[in-house]
Parts: C-alpha cells; sequence; structure tokens
C-alpha cells in the first residue's frame, strides 16, 4: 500500500464521509418519526389506518432499498416529480427504515402491561398523552437494541447510494479504482471509513443500553 | 342525602356474547361510601372499568355528576378526571420519581403549574407519611407505599369519585393495615368512593351500603351491620360463610 496515495485521496474520502453521514443521519431521524407514527397506529389499533400501515412495513422491509431507489430516481420524475439525487436518496433510506423502525418501536410498546395505558387513561390522559409519557418512554428500554440495530443496518444500506449518482463512499471508492487502479488503497479507505463511522455508533449504542438496562433493573 | 354522584340504570355487560353484568342499577350520592362484595368472577372489576368506560358496555347508562360517560368518547379524559382509579397492580409509572408520577397527570391534563403540583403532591404524601420519600422511583417502594402513593395519585385529580379494586389483594399481609387507614381516612373526610375488596372487618367498618354481587347483578344490598349479621338471601349467606370457615377452623 502506497502512503502518498492513502494520503491524496485523503481529502475525497472525508467529504464523501460528510455526505454519507449527511444523507444516512437525515433518512435515520425520518424514519424514527415514520416508525413512531406507524408503530402508535398499529398500537392504538386505529381503522384503516392500520392496515394502509401494515401494507407498508410489509412493501418496505421486503425490497431492496436499491429497488425503492430507482424508482424514486426514474419512476417519480415520469410521473412529473420533479428530484434532485439527495432528496431521493433520503426518502429511500426513510422509506426502507420507516418500516424496520416500526416494528422496533411496536414490539416495544406491546411489550408494556396494558394497563399502564388503562391507569394512564383513567387519569383523565388522553390517548397521545398517555403514550408519550408513560407508554413510549418505557417502550424506549425495550426497543432500544433493536432500535440501535436499525440504524447502523441503515448506515449500512447507505452505501447503494452511488446507484443514483450520489457521491457517497463508495461512489468515490469505485470512482478513484476506476480511475487510477489503486484497489487496495481505495478499498482500504472505504472500510476504514465506513468503520469510523459505524464503531462510534456502535460504542454508543451499547454504552446507553448498558445504562437504560440499569436504570429499568426492577422495571 | 346529598346530590348524585354515580348513576348506573341497566348496565348490561358482555364479553364476545358472554354476559357478565345484567340490568344493574346503582347509585351513590355524595359522601357515601359502597363496599361491593362478592364471589371471584362475578363481576366486580367490570362494574368498576365500566365506570370510567376503560370497558364499552352493550346496554343501559352510566351518568357521573349527571354527565353520561359513555355518550361521548371525545369527552372521556375530561369525566374521567372526575373519576380516580385504584388498582390492585398500583400500576405506577416505573420511570418516574414519586412526585412526577403524583404531578404527571395535574400537569399535563388539568395544565397546572410544576410548583403548584408539587406543593399539593408533598402535602398530601405527607398526610399518608411518605413525604420522604418524593424523589424515589417506584421500584425502590414496598408494595402498601406504592399503593399509596397510586392513591395519593388519584386525590391530586380532586376527583368527584374514587374507584378501588382489592388494592390490598397483592399485598403482604403486614401492609394491608397501612392502606387500609388510608381508605378510613378518606371516607372520615366525606369522600364518595366505590371499593371492591375480600377483607370483610375493613368492609364493616368503612362502608355505609355493602353492595353483594353475583350472577350479573346486585343480590342483596344494605347496611354493613344488617347485611353481615342478618343476610338475607341465601346466596349471601353462603358467600358470608366461606369466609367464617376460615375462622371456625383454627
Ligand atoms: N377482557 C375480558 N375478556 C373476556 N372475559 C372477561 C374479560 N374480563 C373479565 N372477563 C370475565 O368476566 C367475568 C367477571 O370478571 P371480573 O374480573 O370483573 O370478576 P371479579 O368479580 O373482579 O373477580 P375477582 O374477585 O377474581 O377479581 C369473569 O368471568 C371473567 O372471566
Ligand atoms: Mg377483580
Amino acid at each position: 500500500m502506497n502512503a502518498d496515495v492513502l494520503r491524496s485521496y485523503l481529502p475525497l474520502y472525508k467529504e464523501a464521509a460528510m455526505l454519507t453521514i449527511r444523507l444516512g443521519l437525515l433518512g435515520i431521524a425520518l424514519a424514527f418519526l415514520i416508525g413512531l407514527v406507524c408503530a402508535a397506529v398499529l398500537y392504538c389499533k386505529i381503522p384503516v389506518l392500520r392496515t394502509v400501515v401494515r401494507a407498508y412495513i410489509e412493501l418496505s422491509r421486503n425490497t431492496p432499498l436499491l429497488i425503492q431507489l430507482f424508482f424514486l430516481y426514474y419512476g417519480l420524475p415520469k410521473l412529473g416529480i420533479r428530484t434532485t439525487p439527495e432528496a431521493c436518496g433520503v426518502s429511500g433510506l426513510a422509506f426502507l427504515g420507516g418500516g424496520y423502525m416500526a416494528e422496533a418501536f411496536r414490539s416495544g410498546m406491546e411489550a408494556i402491561a396494558p394497563i399502564q395505558l388503562e391507569s394512564a387513561l383513567s387519569l383523565g390522559m388522553t390517548r397521545t398523552q398517555a403514550l408519550s409519557s408513560v407508554i413510549l418512554p418505557q417502550a424506549l428500554t425495550v426497543s432500544f437494541p433493536a432500535l440501535m440495530a436499525n440504524v447502523i443496518f441503515l448506515m449500512k444500506e447507505t452505501s447503494v447510494f452511488s446507484a443514483v449518482s450520489l457521491m457517497d463512499l463508495m461512489f468515490t471508492a469505485k470512482d478513484l479504482i476506476g480511475l487510477y487502479y489503486n484497489t487496495t488503497e481505495s478499498l482500504f479507505l472505504l472500510v476504514v471509513f465506513y468503520l469510523l463511522i459505524l464503531l462510534p455508533i456502535s460504542l454508543v449504542g451499547s454504552l446507553i443500553e448498558r445504562r437504560l438496562r440499569y436504570a429499568g433493573a426492577g422495571l | 342525602m346529598g346530590r348524585e354522584i354515580l348513576r348506573i340504570e341497566h348496565l348490561h355487560k358482555e364479553f364476545e356474547g358472554k354476559t357478565v353484568l345484567d340490568d344493574l342499577s346503582l347509585t351513590l350520592a355524595e359522601g357515601e361510601v359502597a363496599v361491593i362484595v362478592g364471589p371471584s368472577g362475578c363481576g366486580k372489576s367490570t362494574l368498576l372499568r365500566c365506570v370510567n368506560a376503560l370497558e364499552p358496555i352493550q346496554g343501559g347508562s352510566i351518568f357521573l355528576d349527571g354527565a353520561e360517560i359513555h355518550a361521548d368518547p371525545r369527552k372521556l379524559p375530561q369525566l374521567r378526571q372526575k373519576v380516580g382509579m385504584v388498582f390492585q397492580s398500583y400500576e405506577l409509572f416505573p420511570h418516574k420519581s414519586i412526585l412526577d408520577n403524583i404531578t404527571l397527570a395535574p400537569r399535563k391534563v388539568q395544565k397546572r403549574s410544576r410548583e403548584d403540583a408539587e406543593a399539593e403532591a408533598l402535602t398530601l404524601l405527607e398526610r399518608v407519611g411518605l413525604a420522604d420519600r418524593a424523589k424515589d422511583y417506584p421500584r425502590q417502594l414496598s408494595g402498601g407505599q406504592k399503593q399509596r402513593v397510586a392513591i395519593v395519585r388519584s386525590l391530586i385529580m380532586h376527583p368527584a369519585l374514587m374507584l378501588f379494586d382489592e388494592v390490598t389483594a397483592a399485598l403482604d399481609p403486614e401492609m394491608v393495615r397501612e392502606v387500609l387507614d388510608v381508605l378510613l381516612d378518606l371516607a372520615k373526610q366525606g369522600r364518595t368512593m366505590l371499593i371492591v375488596t375480600h377483607e370483610m372487618q375493613f368492609a364493616r367498618a368503612v362502608a355505609d351500603r355493602i353492595l353483594f354481587l353475583d350472577d350479573g347483578g346486585i343480590v342483596e344490598e344494605g347496611r354493613p351491620a344488617d347485611f353481615f349479621d342478618h343476610p338475607k338471601t341465601e346466596r349471601a349467606q353462603r358467600f358470608l360463610n366461606t369466609f367464617t370457615f376460615e375462622t371456625v377452623k383454627e
């Protein structure tokens, strides 16, 4: 491996990493929101909507992100909706992640005894108040490991962004290999940068998980 | 007797076609304490749960302070504030401190200020002997202490009616008394209460009226002394005998 090559590639990778992180985090944040709303719909068994949500979850979890991105990137313009590659990447990730997050939130909420909800309702809380102050905080403790696993999974899924010509890490590596044939250096940096992004998330995740488990002891 | 707090008319309740409460009527005046007794599975919990609409009903109507509780789901949160409910299993919120457990509803639901809610919470905790546990979490408390907190959490909403569903049934014997004393105290203050219990001594001491529930309806009702010493119906006699058997055995 050539140190000079590595050094000269570094700025390109840094920029690509920033893009991966920015779009990844944005997509994941949206996935959290979608998941939360979907889980609330399922938990409250809202008629009609719950069927729509179930269908969405199945669709999002059983189609590859690449196909979802192609649909957004090539399909939407055909319908007269203009998009940018960045918007496609973010919404594709949110669409995929929403389904996974919904399931993680829902299983956590359903792990909380229904009588906790009744206890909150009997104090005069609305369903929304009971969900947000009583059920969700407890459900989060249960769901946390699954949510964390989803975050890491989705962050890794960003590697298909290159397919809609986003200059993310994967795109950069492929591009450099194609241009200069420095395969080893290019792939090495690719791995290092993904690790740099994912390891801290993993570490912080397990740290929080341990603290949650401690706080939740005897829950 | 004062104004009417609770009026149940011809209540009909079933679970998947199986009738649990049938044509049950009942009124409770302000300041009245009624104790419901009856064999296991006769529908005592279900009756209480119908009163604050945790269970939908299939017939009849229930009025709280004049307002029909099952009429409009959108008015439910408003109406439920008038009914405090204490469960057998306490149901404190495990992720919140004792103080936050108590002040959550007044602050979220009634939009009272934190200072105001906390001040009242501490006064109420003081009254049940738990002021020093305000900062603790539910898991740090004994069952009896948790149940007293659950009672305070209901009281702070200033309900017109309190429902108690076997609130001592999950407690170790030595903690039963501390909770029952709180209930006796509330009765003395003139609270309107509907209590389900298997503690017959306590029922006798606290009740203005005993309701004997069996087979989906109120089979017998009367003043405690009359009911316990001279039950009129054969079913009530048989029910009370199951309790005397325990004392005879010793
Ligand atoms: N959610 C439910 N679904 C179906 N049946 C139910 C449900 N809840 C209660 N029941 C039935 O209704 C009847 C009355 O139950 P309930 O819990 O009100 O009795 P209870 O008098 O409170 O008994 P206990 O003294 O054991 O607490 C029982 O036969 C019970 O099996
Ligand atoms: Mg019961």
